[in-house]
C-alpha cells in the first residue's frame, strides 16, 4: 500500500484545517471558544460595575448630605482639562473600535496603527490627569494631615472659587469638602489604575500584533480588550459628570 | 444487624484502577503546580483548604479552652481577641467560601455537564494561586502578631482604634476575594457554554443549579467587599475620611458595603452545600428529587433574596425604623426557599429505598442542623428578638449551626460521596459512619449550649464571663473536643483508603449523574467519547435500562466468543 502514508497525511491535514491551532483542547469549536471568552469578559465587566458601585454609593450618600461642600469642591476642578480628557478618551474608544475592525478584517498595519494611537491617547489622558493632580497637591486639596480649607472658608483668596462665585462655607460644611476630595481621588485614582493596566496590555498587544497576531482569524483577545477599554471610557464619562459638573446644569 | 446497601463494587480480585487517569497522566510536582486540569486544581484546593481548616480549627480549640473557666487565664484578653478574629478570617474566607465550590464544584461541574474542562482553565489555576497568596498572607499576619478587629473589620475600630495588622489581613481577604470572583465567573461561563448535547437547563443536576446560584453571588457581591476593604486600608494609611465621623464620614456606610457582600457570602457558603445534599439524598433514596424545578429555582431565589437582607446585621446600629421593618420582612422571606428545599428533600425520602451510607448520614445531619440554624435565623430576623439576642452567644450558635452544622456536614457528605470518583477507591464504611455520628453528637454538644447561653445574655467576643455560665461552657468545650475527633478521623481513614481502600469501579453508588458514567479516577479529558444526555436528571429507570443493555451486550459477547471457540475447535 504505497499511498497509505499520503492518505494519513491528508487526513491529518484536513483535521488540522477543521481545528485551527488556537482552538483550545476542551472546546468543540472556535465559535464555542469565542462565545465563552466573550461571555466571561462581560461577566468580568459586571464585577467591575459592582466594584465601582461601592464608590458610587458612597458618592451618592455624601453628595446628598453635603451638597454645598460638593459644589464648592467641584469648582476647584479644572473643567477645561476634564473636558479635554473626556474627548481624549472618546477618541481613544474610537481608535480602539477601529482596531477591533482591523483585526476582524485582517489588516495588520491598520491594527498596529490603531492600537498605537489608543496607546498614545491613553498616555495623554494620564498626562493630563497628572497635571490636574499636581494642581490639587499645590493647593493642599489632598485629604490627610495637610488638607487646607482656605479655598472654601475664604473663596475670595482663591481664583477658581472666585470665578465660580462661591460663597464662604461654614467651618462645619467646609470640612466636608475633604470627603469630596477623598472620593475624587479614590474614584479617579481607581479609574487611572484601570487605565494603567489597560495601557500595559495595549503595549503587549502592539508587540504581538506587529508579529502578526490577531489578524489570522483569532480576534477574541482584541475584541475583549476593546470591551474593557470602552468600559473604562464609560466609567470616566460618569466620573466627569458627577465630579466636575455638579452645579453646571 | 444486616444493613441494606446499594454499594456495588467490581470483583475485587480482578478489578484494577485504570492505568490512564488524570492522576497518572503526568508526573512530578510541576505537572501539578502548572496544571490546567480542573480535577487536579480541585485536588490542590482540597489539600490547601484542609490545611487552613485545621489551622482555623486549632484556633477554635484555643477559644473553647479559654472559655472553660470564667476567668481570663489561658491568654491575655487582647490575645483572645486576635485568636477569635483569625479563627473567623481563616474559616470564612479561606475555608467556607471556597470549600465546596473550589473542590467538589471544580472537580464535578465539567463532568456533570459533560464537558472536558471548565471554560477558562488557566483562570481556574490563577484563582488557586490567588487563594494561596491570600492564605499565606493571612498566615504571615498571624505570625507577626495577628489582628483583633473581629472578622468583620468594623469601622471605626479597624480604621482608628486598633494598632494591629489590619492592612495585611485586609489585603489577604482582598486577594482571596478575587480568587472567589474568578471561580464564580468560570462556573457561570462553563454552565452556559460548555454543556454536552442534550444537557438542557432542566436536565442539569441540582448540584449545578446550586453552584450557578452561588456563582452569581460570588460575581456580584465579592467586588463590593473588595472596595470596602480598599477603603478601610486607604482610611488607615492616608486618613481619607470616608468612614471617619470626625471628617463627616459615616462608619455605617462601611457596614452597608461590608454586609452587602458578607450576607450573600453566607449563601455562597451554603448553596453549594445544598447542591451536594440534593445529589446525596436522591442517590441514597433511589428517587428523583421531589419537585426538581422548585428546588432548582429555590437556589436562584435564595441568591436573589440574599442580596436584599444585608441590613439585618445592623438592626441595633442606628438604621431607621422603616429600614428595620423592611429588612426584617425580607429576611424572613429567605426562609421560604430554604424551607422549599428541606420539604422537598423530605418528600424525596418518602417511599424511597433509603440506605444509610456515610454521605447519607451527613446529609441527615445537615437537614436537622440546618433547619435549626435556619429557624433561629428567623428569630434573629424579627427585630424585637434580635435586639435582645444580637451580640450574644445566640448569634454564635445560630451561624455555627448553619455554617458548621450545615455547610461542613454537606462538605463531608460530598467528600465521602465523590471520594470513590476522585480517587478510584472506597473509604472504609464502618469507621466513617462512626465519624459521621461522632461529628453530629460533638457538634450538638458544642453549639446547642450556646443558644441557651445567648438567651441568658452571655455576650460574644469576651474572654471571661460570670461564673454562673460555667456549666454550659464546660459542655460546649467538651463537645468541641468530640467534634475535633470527628474531624480528625476522616483525615486518617481517607488517607489510609488512598492505598488500601476497595477498588470502587465506575459507579459504586448506582448514581445517575454523568460523572458516574465514566471511569474512576476519570481521564484527563473526563470522557472517552463526548457524552450525549438523552434522559432527565435522576432518572433511575434509565440507569437500570442502561445496565440491562450492558449486561445483554456482555452476555452476547460471551456467547459469540463461545461460538467462535466452538467453530474454531470444530
Amino acid at each position: 500500500m504505497p499511498d497509505s502514508p499520503a492518505i494519513a497525511h491528508e487526513a491529518a491535514n484536513s483535521a488540522h484545517a477543521e481545528h485551527p491551532s488556537y482552538l483550545r483542547h476542551h472546546f468543540n469549536s472556535t465559535e464555542q471558544q469565542a462565545d465563552a471568552s466573550n461571555f466571561a469578559m462581560w461577566l468580568f465587566l459586571l464585577t467591575e460595575v459592582m466594584f465601582f458601585g461601592g464608590l458610587f454609593t458612597a458618592y451618592l450618600v455624601y453628595r446628598n448630605w453635603y451638597y454645598p461642600a460638593f459644589v464648592s469642591g467641584s469648582h476647584q476642578l479644572n473643567v477645561v482639562w476634564g473636558t479635554t480628557n473626556t474627548l481624549v478618551l472618546i477618541l481613544s474608544s474610537f481608535t480602539m473600535a477601529m482596531a477591533v475592525w482591523c483585526s476582524e478584517t485582517s489588516r495588520r498595519r491598520g491594527l498596529v496603527l490603531c492600537l498605537a494611537l489608543t496607546f498614545i491617547l491613553g498616555l495623554g489622558f494620564l498626562g493630563i490627569k497628572s497635571i490636574e493632580y499636581s494642581e490639587k497637591i499645590e493647593k493642599h486639596h489632598v485629604p490627610g494631615a495637610h488638607y487646607s480649607l482656605q479655598s472654601f472658608l475664604d473663596p475670595d483668596s482663591d481664583a477658581a472659587a472666585r470665578a465660580a462665585g462661591d460663597k464662604p462655607l461654614q467651618l462645619d460644611m467646609a470640612r466636608k469638602t475633604e470627603i469630596y476630595f477623598s472620593l475624587y481621588f479614590l474614584m479617579t485614582g481607581m479609574h487611572a489604575l484601570h487605565m494603567v493596566i489597560g495601557i500595559g496590555i495595549l503595549g503587549f498587544m502592539i508587540l504581538r500584533a506587529r508579529a502578526g497576531a490577531y489578524t489570522a482569524g483569532h480576534v477574541t483577545f482584541v475584541e475583549n480588550f476593546g470591551l474593557y477599554w470602552h468600559f473604562i471610557d464609560i466609567i470616566w464619562i460618569y466620573l466627569f459628570a458627577l465630579l466636575y459638573l455638579i452645579s453646571r446644569h | 444487624m444486616s444493613m441494606q446497601t446499594i454499594v456495588s463494587l467490581p470483583d475485587q480480585s480482578t478489578a484494577r484502577i485504570p492505568k490512564d487517569n488524570f492522576i497518572t497522566r503526568e508526573n512530578g510536582l510541576l505537572s501539578w503546580l502548572l496544571t490546567s486540569d480542573h480535577k487536579r486544581i480541585a485536588i490542590l484546593y482540597l489539600i490547601s483548604l484542609s490545611f487552613f481548616f485545621f489551622i482555623g480549627g486549632a484556633l477554635a480549640g484555643l477559644i473553647r479552652l479559654e472559655l472553660l473557666t470564667p476567668q481570663t487565664d489561658l491568654m491575655a484578653t487582647d490575645t483572645y481577641n486576635k485568636v477569635f478574629t483569625m479563627h473567623g478570617v481563616i474559616m470564612v474566607f479561606f475555608f467556607l467560601v471556597p470549600s465546596v465550590p473550589a473542590t467538589l464544584g471544580n472537580f464535578l461541574i465539567p463532568m456533570m455537564i459533560g464537558a472536558k474542562d471548565l471554560a477558562l482553565p488557566k483562570v481556574n489555576l490563577l484563582s488557586w494561586y490567588l487563594y494561596m497568596a491570600g492564605g499565606l498572607l493571612a498566615l504571615y499576619t498571624m505570625a507577626v502578631g495577628g489582628v483583633d478587629t473581629g472578622w468583620t473589620f468594623t469601622t471605626p475600630l479597624s480604621t482608628h482604634y486598633v494598632n494591629t495588622n489590619v492592612l495585611t489581613t485586609g489585603l489577604a481577604v482582598f486577594v482571596a476575594g478575587f480568587s472567589s470572583i474568578l471561580t464564580g465567573l468560570n462556573f457561570i461561563v462553563t454552565i452556559h457554554k460548555m454543556r454536552a448535547p442534550g444537557m438542557t437547563w432542566f436536565r442539569l443536576p441540582l448540584f449545578i443549579w446550586a453552584h450557578y446560584a452561588a456563582s452569581i453571588l460570588m460575581v456580584l457581591a465579592t467586588p463590593v467587599v473588595a472596595i470596602a476593604i480598599v477603603l478601610v486600608m486607604l482610611e488607615r494609611t492616608f486618613g481619607i475620611g470616608v468612614f471617619d465621623p470626625a471628617k463627616g464620614g459615616d462608619p455605617l456606610l462601611f457596614q452597608h458595603l461590608f454586609w452587602f457582600y458578607s450576607h450573600p457570602a453566607v449563601y455562597i457558603m451554603i448553596l453549594p452545600g445544598m447542591g451536594v445534599i440534593s445529589e446525596v439524598i436522591s442517590t441514597f433514596s433511589r428517587k428523583r428529587i421531589f419537585g426538581y424545578t422548585a428546588v432548582a429555582f429555590s437556589s436562584v431565589a435564595i441568591a436573589v433574596f440574599g442580596f436584599f437582607v444585608w441590613a439585618h446585621h445592623m438592626f441595633i446600629m442606628g438604621i431607621s425604623n422603616y429600614a428595620v421593618l423592611v429588612f426584617s420582612l425580607l429576611t424572613m422571606l429567605v426562609a421560604v426557599p430554604s424551607a422549599i428545599k428541606i420539604f422537598n428533600w423530605t418528600f424525596t425520602l418518602y417511599k424511597g429505598s433509603i440506605t444509610f451510607e456515610t454521605p447519607m448520614l451527613y446529609a441527615f445531619g445537615f437537614m436537622g442542623l440546618f433547619t435549626i440554624g435556619g429557624m433561629t435565623g428567623v428569630f434573629l430576623g424579627s427585630s424585637g428578638t434580635d435586639i435582645h439576642l444580637t451580640e450574644t452567644y445566640f448569634i454564635v450558635a445560630h451561624f455555627h449551626f448553619v455554617m458548621v452544622g450545615g455547610m461542613l456536614m454537606a462538605f463531608l457528605a460530598g467528600i465521602h460521596f465523590w471520594w470513590p470518583k476522585i480517587t478510584g477507591r472506597m473509604y472504609p464504611e464502618k469507621i466513617s459512619q462512626l465519624a459521621a455520628v461522632v461529628t453530629f453528637i460533638g457538634f450538638n454538644f458544642t453549639f446547642f449550649p450556646q443558644f441557651i447561653l445567648g438567651t441568658l445574655g452571655m455576650p460574644r467576643r469576651y474572654a471571661s464571663y460570670p461564673p454562673e455560665f460555667q456549666v454550659l461552657n464546660v459542655f460546649s468545650t467538651a463537645g468541641a473536643t468530640i467534634l475535633g475527633v470527628g474531624y480528625l478521623l476522616p483525615v486518617l481513614y481517607l488517607v489510609w483508603s488512598l492505598k488500601y481502600g476497595a477498588i470502587a469501579g465506575n459507579n459504586p453508588w448506582q448514581a445517575t449523574g454523568l460523572e458516574w458514567q465514566t471511569q474512576s479516577p476519570p481521564l484527563t479529558e473526563n470522557f472517552a467519547v463526548m457524552p450525549i444526555m438523552d434522559h432527565e436528571a435522576y432518572d433511575y429507570a434509565w440507569l437500570e435500562g442502561q445496565q440491562q443493555t450492558d449486561e445483554q451486550q456482555h452476555c452476547q459477547l460471551q456467547e459469540q466468543q463461545k461460538d467462535t471457540e466452538v467453530t474454531s475447535a470444530g
